[in-house]
């Protein structure tokens, strides 16, 4: 694109032909970053294949990336030719030939960053919505969901099933728990999903404003106070993977992280089991499952006043008796 | 349009009174920097005590630790005081008794180095105070940063409690987002603005001196933030997180809000004299690039950071007065506070980029020896930037649950972004087709620009692609492209602009060796700091963080030890800058590049009144290598050219 000369012919009085030379050399490093950026590093570029949504986000990083190398290599290899060769010898004190500008390269120039623009912006529309949102949380009324998938049954799950796995992401200052409705409604700090099925994520706070960013499965939505955030996923292969929180939340925000781990089946199912028993005194008294909850009932307030606490402490403003603003 | 024949602004009323000048007082009973940290401190004191008395009827203060109200109150005190002090309203008072007041051009009471240190009328002045102002905010800053990147060195082992590393970071976000919005607005605007469309003074003398004198103030509070436990929300303040912090937090309110006006004052000022003071013959098509960047900046400043003070003083009323409008309990939204600080924080982007395009449009004629390629192109490229940066705030808020629907909207509205973008590289790449560089120190600056700037441009079409968004968004990766345009491009611009105007504006050449030394360590430095940083991003370290993966250890640690020399580079350019200006002072020619522009036609440094008489424009800055070409202006014309141009001008609108 930069390559091409205003002046006709593109020659100069010694002769060499800038244009042409900068358009072979242009094409010929195009044509080896490219492939090095889409079969080289494309297919290991963050975050990874574990999950449906990280697979296309990977894809979609790598077509990102072999666009965008030629667009590099054509402005560096131009900058570059212009201070090897068009310099101002030494004791040269004119100036070169005045030009205005070009019509054609202007108009060549306009119309092919318009057709790559456009282009990426139809390519990212189709990448965000085939995927079910590409694993990006979409708020309480969700658009993009994963195909052949329902909310029938909020109480209840079977492995197969078009029946959603559910899974409650709940931030607070500075852990997240999970709780599974579908198992009745436990709330635990260990995350855990099962292989091949779709996952509806429901992520919520209890404070402040957090993100749930699972690296490795490619989810991330915000955990909003009093508001539901849906993003799914399908985890496709085993493992552990890493769960962040990527908005600051507060003085431990950079030590609010934990691993999760994406189990076979019947692991799963086998781990729900056990956990459910476990923690079957705990789920008592926890507040009913929903998805979102009033964070008035949690007395930080005066656990802040009891540890002598004036910055954030975990506290937040209680509507009905303001006692920490 | 008319400079001499049109009367005194309304600003000044009284200027030409028969009553006499002013009286000029002894120096230290001047109303100067001393007389305002007095009336500061009073002010203070005044409403702390203020806000004491009237928070003793609220429960909810005396149930805590926090009074809000006093510190607010003291802040808001303050400011008035300092103002009063620095001798704000004297005119005003002036005025009112009936006494004549300042004229713009009256300096008579503004001499000697003392002046830098008074509220004065000088556009130059301001200028400089400007300039000097801003590289302190911006030092302190670096120096933050520098700490920053201590903390990280280790995954696990710690020179800062969280609480520290969390003011740190968001006294240097803030510190940082405050002096960009005028780093180069502030001093070479004001400045410069003026001399190059042929005016003697700036349309709001007092506004623009005020703008400045709100800046010192405004560091000061956010500084005073450490005293008060900091703030822990970073430069974005996200409610409820902001709700829910101790007292520095009010330091980061009220400084933010206060910078706010400061840049709409400043913004005002600038888009009002490039509109009205040009000189004859100084068409639209012949405006250096320079000002069309001022002019959209400026525009932008005006429109957007309304919206920032809005947005700080909902913040400091919920925090204060009880109100609720960012606390969903209570029928507020957290999300409304997400609007409105990206409402501004993304015109904000470019009122940081547009200034360091215009910069850059500048240099690269003069060392290229060749006209700009294309120059409706660079303005259109200019205007394009600034109006579609109001459509493309949500792009901060692709994951935060927001209606999902809104998303592909925003992503073509912001990768739209890239192609006015793309004309400034055309037009840069085009005017270095079969140039004549001259690899001056300000023109490594410009050319490293564009390298660094194309880097912070393309990572940010993957920002805005909303699947590649999911995993980049919040981490280093956003923190690596920013750096990059802002770092990368407009304090490069900035860098690339003070050797390239000092000559002119102290009429010091600076150190040239040492100068590349500094373009060199600073270019390497500052590439080898934030390149890595895209990765670390990728893989999956968030930002703010206090902790980190062990295995990003050694990229950090790389990273940190860039930073370091980063600021060693820095202190190559104060050493420079310092030795140059008050040691050396070796005298800069008039004209060092052999440039077109306007202001290198006038002597250096320029005369207190910038032009003996209103020169008229005859061509463009940029017409290199046109043996046909006009010189550019006529910097004495005879008697009644002016009117005759007067008329023509005026006709054209």
């Amino acid at each position: 694109m930069a390559a091409e000369s205003p002046t006709a012919a593109g020659t100069r009085v010694d002769g060499r032909r800038d244009g042409f030379w900068l358009l072979v050399l242009w094409i010929v490093l195009s044509v080896i970053g490219c492939l090095l950026v889409a079969l080289v590093l494309g297919p290991h570029l963050p975050p990874g294949d574990q999950s449906s949504s990280a697979a296309s986000q990977q894809t979609d990083f790598t077509v990102l990336g072999t666009i965008a190398t030629p667009v590099v290599l054509g402005v560096l290899l131009y900058i570059g030719w212009a201070l090897t060769f068009w310099r101002q010898k030494p004791g040269d004190e004119t100036d070169a030939a005045p030009i205005h500008g070009s019509t054609r390269i202007s108009a060549i120039w306009i119309v092919s960053t318009s057709v790559i623009v456009l282009a990426l912006a139809v390519y990212g529309t189709i990448e965000l919505i085939t995927p079910a949102g590409a694993g990006a949380g979409q708020g309480p009324q969700p658009i993009w969901k994963p195909a052949g998938t329902t909310t029938s049954s909020l109480t209840s799950w079977t492995p197969g099933s078009s029946n959603i796995l559910q899974v409650q992401v709940i931030g607070q200052q500075w852990a997240w728990t999970y709780r599974y409705p579908q198992f009745g409604g436990f709330e635990t700090t260990q995350l855990m999903l099962p292989v091949g099925e779709p996952v509806q994520f429901n992520v919520t706070s209890l404070d402040v404003i957090h993100s749930f960013w699972a690296y490795t499965l490619g989810v991330k939505a915000d955990a909003n106070p009093g508001l539901n955030n849906v993003a799914y996923t399908t985890p496709e292969h085993t493992g552990y993977f890493q769960v962040r929180c990527s908005e600051l939340c507060g003085i431990w925000h950079g030590s609010m992280y934990d691993t999760g781990e994406v189990l076979s089946v019947p692991a799963f199912l086998k781990w729900t089991q056990t956990t459910k028993v476990q923690l079957a005194a705990v789920t008592k008294i926890l507040p009913p499952y929903a998805l979102t909850y009033d964070p008035t009932n949690i007395p930080a307030g005066k656990i802040n006043t009891a540890l002598g606490l004036t910055s954030a402490g975990g506290g937040y403003y209680n509507p009905a008796d303001p006692e920490q603003p | 349009m008319a400079i001499e024949t049109q009367p005194e602004s309304a600003q000044a009323p009284g200027g030409d009174d028969p009553g006499g000048t002013p009286r000029v007082r002894n120096f230290w009973l001047r109303p100067g920097i001393h007389t305002a940290v007095i009336g500061a401190v009073i002010g203070y004191l005044l409403g702390h005590w203020l806000g004491d008395f009237i928070a003793g009827g609220y429960q909810q203060s005396a149930a805590s630790d926090d009074n809000d109200f006093a510190i607010v109150l003291g802040f808001s005190f303050l400011i008035v005081g300092w103002l009063i002090g620095l001798g704000v309203f004297d005119d005003l008072m002036r005025q009112m008794l009936g006494r004549p007041i300042r004229s713009w051009d009256d300096h008579s009471a503004n001499v000697g180095f003392g002046r830098y240190f008074r509220y004065t009328l000088d556009h130059k002045v301001v200028g400089l105070q400007y300039l000097v102002g801003m590289l302190i905010y911006f030092f302190t800053g670096g120096l933050l940063a520098i700490a920053i990147r201590t903390e990280l060195l280790s995954p696990t082992y710690h020179v800062m409690s969280p609480t520290t590393y969390l003011e740190v970071v968001g006294e240097h976000g803030t510190m940082m987002m405050m002096m960009m919005t005028s780093v180069i607005l502030g001093p070479f605007g004001n400045y410069l603005v003026p001399i190059m469309i042929g005016s003697k003074r700036v349309a709001f003398p007092r506004l623009e001196a005020l703008s400045f004198w709100l800046t010192p103030c405004a560091f000061l509070i956010l500084l005073s933030s450490f005293l008060l436990g900091g703030f822990p929300t970073g430069w974005t303040g996200y409610a409820p997180l902001s709700i829910q912090a101790g007292e520095g937090m009010d330091s980061y309110a009220v400084a933010f809000g206060l910078m706010g006006i400061s840049i709409i004052l400043a913004g005002f000022n600038i888009v009002v004299t490039i509109i009205c003071y040009r000189a004859p013959g100084m068409r639209w098509s012949r405006l250096p690039m320079f000002v069309w960047a001022m002019l959209t900046t400026g525009f932008l400043l005006v429109l957007a950071a309304p919206v920032l003070v809005g947005g700080m003083y909902m913040i400091v009323t919920d925090r204060t007065a009880q109100t609720a409008f960012f606390i969903d309990q209570l029928g507020g939204s957290s999300y409304l506070y997400e609007d409105l600080f990206w409402f501004f924080g993304h015109p904000e982007v470019y009122i940081l980029a547009l200034p360091g395009f215009g910069i850059v449009c500048e240099l690269l004629p003069v060392f290229t020896r060749k006209p700009l390629f294309g120059y409706k192109i660079a303005a259109a490229g200019l205007f394009g930037v600034a109006i579609l940066s109001f459509f493309v705030w949500q792009h901060h808020l692709f994951d935060s649950g927001m209606d999902p629907d809104m998303r592909p909207l925003f992503m073509l509205t912001t990768e739209l972004i890239s192609i006015p973008t793309g004309l400034i590289f055309l037009v840069a790449l085009g005017t270095f087709w079969q140039a004549k560089l001259r690899l001056t120190v300000p023109m490594l600056f410009a050319i490293a620009f564009f390298f660094n700037f194309l880097f912070g441009g393309i990572s940010g079409v993957f920002l805005s692609d909303v699947p590649a968004d999911t995993t980049a968004h919040g981490s280093f990766f956003v923190m690596a492209h920013f750096h990059y345009t802002i770092m990368g491009g407009l304090i490069f611009a900035f860098f690339g602009g003070i050797y390239y105007w000092l000559p002119k504006v102290m009429g010091f050449t600076m150190n040239e060796r040492l100068g590349k030394i500094h373009f060199w360590t600073m270019f390497i430095a500052f590439n080898s700091t934030f390149m890595p940083l895209f990765a670390v991003g990728l893989l999956g370290q968030p930002r703010r963080v206090w902790e980190y993966a062990a295995n990003l250890q050694t990229l950090n640690d790389w990273v940190s030890i860039s930073a370091f020399c980063l600021g060693g580079s820095m202190c190559i350019f104060i050493f420079n800058f310092v030795m140059s200006t008050v040691i050396w002072r070796k005298r800069a020619p008039q004209n060092p590049w052999n440039a077109r522009g306007l202001e290198w036609q006038i002597p250096s440094p320029p005369p207190v009144d910038n032009f003996a008489q209103i020169p008229v424009v005859l061509a463009g800055p940029y017409e290199y290598g046109d043996p046909d070409a006009l010189p550019v202006a006529d910097l004495y014309p005879p008697a009644g050219v002016i009117a005759g141009a007067l008329v023509r001008t005026g006709t054209e609108g």
